[in-house]
């Protein structure tokens, strides 16, 4: 076989200067190494690749844009079916989705989708001009609400204007996002110059964002449909709600959820000298948990000066997270105790965080989610001191809309009970996302937002 | 923005504004609490509701200058406005879901200090819009910091005033009050205490003595206030709460006040840093 151009690296910051800022940890690709990496599509008869995309983007139709230097073009493929590139490009884990599908990659390293993906939508965002508008359909003049406007809302409301329907999206923060906004930090996705862009391709659209109005407290759902005419609407509330242990100590002052401690430093940006919300890193921080958010949180309190522990129950080669998030936290300087379970937290006399008592642990045997369950070694139990815990267990969708729209089914784990489409056990309401699935990718929110817009869309037509 | 259209100094310290914000002021009931946003580079500052009217859609807040950001609040001005209101958060009051017969079998004591004053407004005032006796002690440190005396005479039974200086009524705390009013045998059947957590504690302690079940208002920290961030986790009968989403209001005798009062002060150090850039920062204009 024919030498092969390797993949094209992709330019970052040098890991002992980003451990001490928030811009971006990854620069992404010029023009010039885009071209380069596009070149080493096959272009398969039958892309894999475009099966294992959760919103089924021409993966090979754009990059074939791309090699051929017409980044308009390769947008305008993209934006068929995703609403948010520049979001997706950065978070996706590709590694199990279309990279992970890549025929390349089998001999080789699969082509960087993701990150051609994103130098397309930074490319569009920095060059409107150049950028094809979206086709939108004339106005229908029939009202949608949709609930949350984090990814399957986004995407949800995307489609919806796009064929002619009124969207308004309630956002019950003050800034548009969910957990694009208040989760993801800074150093992954920039808010100002990423987020803020894909959010105003989103009402470019005729999609309007009314925040600070929570559903069920601030308007319910029913008096959306019954006094304000919105004939359907999509529930996309996401799994907003942190889990603590369960263990003594958990409420002395220095343990912290990782959602405040992100929200804090996201949505409210108490990293910055300028913003007034305040936040505690302290000298040395213990974060326990082993996704994303576990990651996110830990970086974070780097970033605030702190020295960070990772404290995780079984080993590395379980953690959740995303492999590139744990190279890059790994890279940075975060310590990882693995088989390490926290049992108690311990306070001083002032009522604050001390140590953190942990037992450790041992892989035995799989359980039903086929990964070797710990368990702990008797008598291992030792302490290790820290000013700050903070809590990444997982997160459980927000039962506001649930408790306050009547005919609205939960599971037992307080998931919005919901078809493939999206359809939910009342009529005319429909949902997706965190909030039907739990906590899992922005990308399934995604598609979970566009399968229910086409149900929406369905059941409008049918209603007229 | 969500406008200003009013504002009164109470003390040189309390202010109170009233603010546009139709669909949260055609929402609101009493017990419930908001979060403000005075400008983009603010905190999410959560405060009692004091009135709300629906009709002109407004709501109406009162904020004590304790920090950099209630300044920010104080700092507005009629005309101008904030980056966000948002609510109502947490549950209504348990009365407001009691059926009315059962109700007006109670006589109600509203305890009220400080600034916690105005919360009890709206409180009382649907007590007795519906029939239902209410009596309200309003206590302060000194004269000049009692509020709401007039608006409340004309929502209650009976207002009692105590002043920790004795300036003005009762000399003494609200707690040495209670316990004199119950003493003369007025028949109070539930008490609710609104006011600073250290008040809410000790009035609790009396109203158990007294066999009187408390109600209180927990103003614990918080971000986004709909039971994300979990800040405002409290302990109420050995199990943990968020305080905006399962209260703001609790059984009295349940809440582990020396815990809350520890976690309120959990950002002083960084608050008070704040405080002294944002005044250096006000020195500089």
């Amino acid at each position: 076989m024919a030498e092969r151009i390797p993949r094209v690296p992709v330019r970052e910051q040098d890991p002992k200067v980003r451990a001490h800022n928030f811009e971006e940890v990854c620069y992404g690709y010029n023009a010039e190494e885009a071209k380069l990496e596009a070149s080493r599509c096959l272009h398969c008869k039958n892309p894999h690749c475009v099966g294992a995309c959760p919103v089924g983007i021409d993966i090979p139709g754009f990059i074939a844009q791309v090699a051929a230097g017409d980044f308009g073009a390769a947008a305008e493929v993209i934006a068929k079916d995703s609403s948010l590139p520049a979001v997706c490009g950065r978070v996706c884990p590709q590694e199990t989705q279309c990279e992970g599908s890549c025929i390349l990659g089998i001999k080789f390293e699969p082509v960087a989708i993701g990150k051609l993906e994103r130098f397309v939508a930074d490319w569009s965002h920095a060059n409107p001009d150049q950028a094809p508008a979206a086709a939108v359909a004339p106005r229908n003049g029939r009202k949608v609400a949709v609930i949350g406007s984090g990814p399957a809302g986004l995407a949800c409301a995307s489609d919806l204007a796009k064929w002619g329907y009124d969207v308004t999206i309630f956002e019950a923060l003050h800034k548009a996002g969910g957990v694009l906004e208040y989760g993801i930090p800074e150093f992954r996705l920039p808010k100002e110059t990423v987020l803020k862009s894909e959010i105003e391709a989103v009402t470019a659209l005729g999609v309007k964002i009314e925040t600070d109005v929570i559903a069920g407290r601030t308007v319910t759902i029913d008096s959306l449909m019954d006094k304000e005419g919105f004939e359907a609407v999509f529930v996309g509330t996401g799994a907003g709600l942190p889990k603590f242990m369960g263990i003594p100590g958990e409420n002395l002052c220095g343990v912290f959820s990782a959602n405040e401690f992100l929200t804090r430093n996201n949505l409210m940006m108490a990293f910055r000298e300028d913003y007034l919300t305040p936040i505690h890193a302290g000298k040395k921080v213990c974060v326990v948990g082993g996704g994303n958010v576990a990651m996110d949180a830990a970086r974070t309190a780097l970033r605030l000066g702190a020295e960070v522990h990772i404290v995780y129950r079984r080993t590395e080669a379980e953690l959740p997270a995303r492999r590139e998030e744990v190279h890059h936290a790994v890279e940075e300087g975060i310590v990882f105790d693995m088989l390490t379970n926290p049992v108690e937290v311990l306070g001083d006399e002032k009522g604050w965080v001390r140590a953190l008592k942990c037992i450790r642990m041992e892989l035995g045997e799989p359980d039903e989610s086929g990964r070797r369950s710990p368990v702990p070694i008797p008598g291992s139990e030792f302490e290790i001191p820290t000013e700050t815990v903070i809590m990444a267990l997982g997160t459980s969708p927000n039962p506001l809309v649930a408790k306050t729209t009547a005919g609205l089914e939960t599971t037992r784990r307080g998931c919005l009970v919901a078809d493939e489409n999206g359809a939910t056990t009342r009529e005319g309401i429909f949902a997706g996302g965190d909030a039907v699935s739990g906590a899992a990718t922005v990308i399934l929110a995604m598609g979970a937002g566009r399968k229910a817009a086409k149900a929406i869309d369905e059941y409008l037509k049918a209603k007229a | 923005m969500y406008q200003i259209v009013k504002k009164e100094m109470l003390t040189p310290t309390i202010c109170r504004m009233e603010v546009e914000a139709p669909r949260l002021a055609k929402a609101a009931a009493p017990g419930q609490f908001l979060i403000v946003i005075p400008e983009e580079k603010g905190e999410r500052i959560p405060l009692t509701i004091s009135d709300y009217d629906a009709d002109k859609g407004t709501v109406t807040i009162v904020t004590q200058k304790i920090g950099a950001s209630s300044e920010e609040i104080i700092a507005l001005e009629p005309g101008q406005g904030f980056l966000s209101v948002v609510g109502p958060l947490g549950q209504a009051s348990e009365f407001v879901k009691m059926p009315l017969e059962e109700l007006r079998k109670q006589h109600y004591i509203f305890i009220a200090g400080g600034v916690g004053t105005a919360p009890v407004y709206p409180q009382a005032k649907w007590l007795h819009e519906h029939g239902v006796k209410v009596d309200v002690i309003i206590g302060s440190k000194t004269k000049d910091l009692l509020i709401y005396k007039k608006e409340m005479a004309s929502v209650c039974d009976a207002l009692h005033i105590c002043t920790d200086d004795g300036s003005e009524g009762f000399h003494g705390m609200v707690t040495a009050l209670l316990e004199k009013l119950v003493g003369e045998g007025r028949g109070y059947t539930q008490a609710v205490a609104i006011g600073p957590m250290i008040m809410m504690k000790f009035t609790t302690l009396t109203c158990k003595k007294l066999g009187l079940p408390v109600v209180v208002s927990l103003n614990t920290l918080m971000v986004d206030g709909t039971g994300m961030c979990g800040a405002c986790r409290v302990t109420v009968g050995g199990q943990t709460r968020f305080a905006c989403v399962d209260g703001p209001e609790f059984d009295g005798y349940e809440v582990d006040f020396d815990e809350a009062m520890r976690r309120q002060g959990q950002y002083r150090t960084e608050e008070k840093e704040a405080l002294e850039h944002h005044e250096c920062k006000i020195g500089r204009v």
